[in-house]
């Protein structure tokens, strides 16, 4: 490294610490504070994996997804008719049910995602008005073809026996599913940075989010790329939503149209297209979220928006911005 | 002419079919006996009026916001809490007016200079996530909103159905009467408003900032200013159009005021009659609340007739009306992008041109 290059920026890594320690005093006891931090780290560790893929697919592409909700939907769904047929029981039977059902969500999304970024994306690429209109137009086509298919009530989605129940530290209690949760968002984010930096796929992946006519002119399939980005980002929603419908014990048609805001804060807030700053911007969301739910229920998502004007104000395009663009 | 601000509808079919919407409106009261006509008609008024203003946005300025509802929802609040707290009277209804249109302003200056800074995509993302919370704050704060349930609450008597002005070509001349001619004149005054500053120097400037922001700031002009500056007068007129709305109704709540099935319904408005010629809105509102109205009987009569296929009865029900509107949304937007008003005029200029 030459003595011109650019240090670590490492002051928006810190911001999660910043916010805890200034909630800490108002929350007063402290195995209140650390249910409360464990809750917001697991559903971070969520909203991370529902907001990454859809930083991604606008890092590479520039396509913002209004759809992007939907899918979260469909995964919650698709992991509601697992369990109708999973057996229960043991726990070597529950885990294998946990995972078929992560399966079958990444894989009826990504399927899902194939068909809709075929049919609607693709011919819009590089108009952001028509993105907007014709992905909105998407997420209602997807919203109601569940509706239709699943009816209108939420369906039941409660975890598995072994999910169940808290680990006991002396008075702090910790639900087993969180930290499940948790374990599979900081194993997703770490295979996440390690296919960027590590496989060829990824290295494309980084060079089209730099500089995409270059990628092109150097021969390479862009649309193609993004066709498997895109098919991964809605694979990525599908599992968030297995998880988030888990954590919530229920599916809704309407959780993906509730949960995009959620998204949108995180991702606005991580930089757009940077897959760290998705995973900061989730943990801060979550945060304040949790903390802000429990001081005053009313304004925690006010709170979220007021974190948003916070950071923008800070830092116009996010924590961690993509560079060239 | 100079009441069109020299900008009249292009080509006699689309200004046949302004006129007859226009004609239509106005004589509903006349024409038309009972509650529903009546009602439809003053949907069709709000909607194509609250659709024009957010054409302004989407058509001539070029962005997305999904906040334009919550402007509607805030005069329509100011209306409705003014007239609850201090008693039916126009001094309360004016204040509220004037109060929610205070609010939209503030609202859509701090939204504008925040997200309109850095990419216009963060527009559409911002606006989502606050006219989301906004949504939810005003339904958890029940002492102040009503909550869920919303307020409901009493016109001055000039308005209420009780009082009989007498009849008219063998029609009652009600306060409801009255109540829908006001709405009809606010919602046409509006819209004349909104047409003359798309054809002023201002509503230009708009224009070239949607067809190429560079040369627009390379020019001169600044982009953040004007694009603020539309959000905020198409903010004023959607909450004075939530202002004539409550009045109508009589009541506020979050699923008439702030819903964001509101906010879809305009933007589908905007889309099928047409972007970028404020008349779509009207020819937009007027079909999409006929067809929200009339055509839902229908597919539940398919559903009906196909009860006894598999899954087909599910895709029919009235109540998935918005399924099959999802789906002629995206055809409008890939195959039809002009829309309705839109497409009839591009025909009339070709068949001028050859």
């Amino acid at each position: 490294m030459t003595p011109g290059a650019r240090r670590p920026d490492l002051l928006p890594a810190l911001t999660p610490l910043i916010v805890a320690a200034i909630a800490a005093p108002f929350i007063g006891s402290l195995p209140t504070f650390v249910t409360l931090t464990v809750a917001s780290l697991a559903m971070g560790a969520m909203l991370f994996v529902m907001a990454s893929g859809l930083t991604l697919a606008f890092g590479l592409m520039d396509v913002l997804n209004f759809g992007h909700g939907a899918f979260i939907a469909v995964g919650a769904f698709a992991a509601t008719v697992v369990y109708q047929f999973a057996p229960h029981g043991s726990l070597a039977t529950d885990l294998a049910s946990f995972v078929a059902a992560l399966a079958a969500a990444a894989v009826v999304c990504g399927f899902v995602g194939y068909v809709y970024e075929r049919l609607l994306i693709a011919p819009v690429y590089g108009r952001h008005l028509e993105q907007i209109l014709i992905t909105i137009g998407g997420s209602i086509v997807i919203e109601q073809l569940l509706l239709a298919l699943f009816g209108t009530e939420p369906l039941d989605l409660s975890p598995p026996a072994a999910f169940r129940g808290a680990l006991v530290f002396g008075q702090i209690a910790v639900e087993k599913y969180r930290l499940v949760a948790l374990g599979l968002g900081v194993l997703l984010y770490v295979l996440l940075l390690l296919v960027l930096s590590r496989t060829r796929i990824g290295l494309l992946i980084r060079a089209g989010v730099e500089n995409r006519e270059m990628v092109e002119a150097l021969g390479y399939r862009i649309d193609r790329l993004f066709t498997a980005v895109f098919m991964a980002a809605s694979a990525l929603a599908g599992v968030g939503g297995v998880l988030w419908g888990l954590y919530q014990s229920q599916a809704r048609a309407g959780m993906g149209a509730d949960l995009l805001v959620l998204v949108f804060i995180v991702i606005i807030i991580g930089g757009l297209g940077s897959v760290t700053g998705c995973f900061l911007g989730a943990t801060l969301v979550a945060l304040i979220a949790n903390y802000a739910g429990f001081l005053a229920p009313k304004l925690a998502l006010v709170c979220n928006i007021l974190l948003m004007v916070a950071v923008l104000l800070w830092r116009p395009r996010g924590l961690y911005p993509l560079g060239a663009k | 002419m100079r009441l069109l601000s020299g900008d009249p509808p292009r080509g006699w079919p689309a200004r046949a079919l302004v006129v007859l919407v226009a004609l239509a409106l106005a004589a509903t009261p006349l024409l038309f006996h009972g509650a529903k006509p009546l009602e439809v008609a003053e949907k069709i008024c709000v909607m194509a009026a609250l659709a024009a203003s957010y054409d302004v946005l989407l058509g001539y300025t070029g962005i997305v916001s999904f906040a334009h509802v919550m402007f509607f929802g805030v005069g329509a609040y100011g209306v409705g809490l003014a007239s609850y707290a201090l008693g039916p009277g126009w001094g309360a209804m004016a204040l509220g007016l004037a109060g929610g249109l205070a609010l939209s302003a503030a609202l859509a200056l701090a939204i504008g200079l925040f997200s309109l800074r850095v990419q216009a995509i963060f527009f559409a993302m911002v606006t989502l996530a606050v006219a989301y919370a906004f949504n939810v704050l005003a339904s958890q704060l029940p002492d102040l909103t009503g909550g869920e349930d919303g307020r409901s609450f009493r016109v001055p008597e000039l308005l209420r159905p009780g009082h009989h002005f007498g009849h008219w070509l063998g029609t009652a001349v009600t306060g409801r009467t009255l109540t829908y001619y006001l709405v009809l004149a606010g919602a046409a005054a509006l819209f004349l408003v909104l047409l003359r500053i798309v054809n002023s120097p201002f509503g230009r400037v708009l224009q070239a900032i949607r067809e190429n922001p560079l040369r627009a700031e390379a020019l001169g002009y600044r982009i953040v200013f004007h694009r603020t500056l539309a959000v905020i007068v198409t903010a004023l007129v959607a909450a004075f159009v939530g202002g004539l709305d409550a009045m109508w109704l009589r009541y506020v709540g979050p699923d008439t005021a702030l819903s964001f099935s509101i906010q879809i319904d305009v933007l589908v408005i905007v889309v099928i009659g047409g972007r970028g010629t404020l008349y779509g809105a009207v020819v937009g509102a007027a079909v999409f609340v006929i067809a929200e109205n009339y055509l839902r009987a229908l597919i539940g009569a398919a559903a009906t007739a196909t009860a006894d296929l598999p899954l087909l009865p599910n895709l029919l029900h009235p109540d998935r009306w918005l399924l099959w509107l999802g789906v002629l949304f995206i055809l409008a937007v890939r195959f039809a992008p002009r829309g309705i008003v839109g497409e009839l005029q591009r025909r009339h200029d070709e068949g001028r041109r050859s």
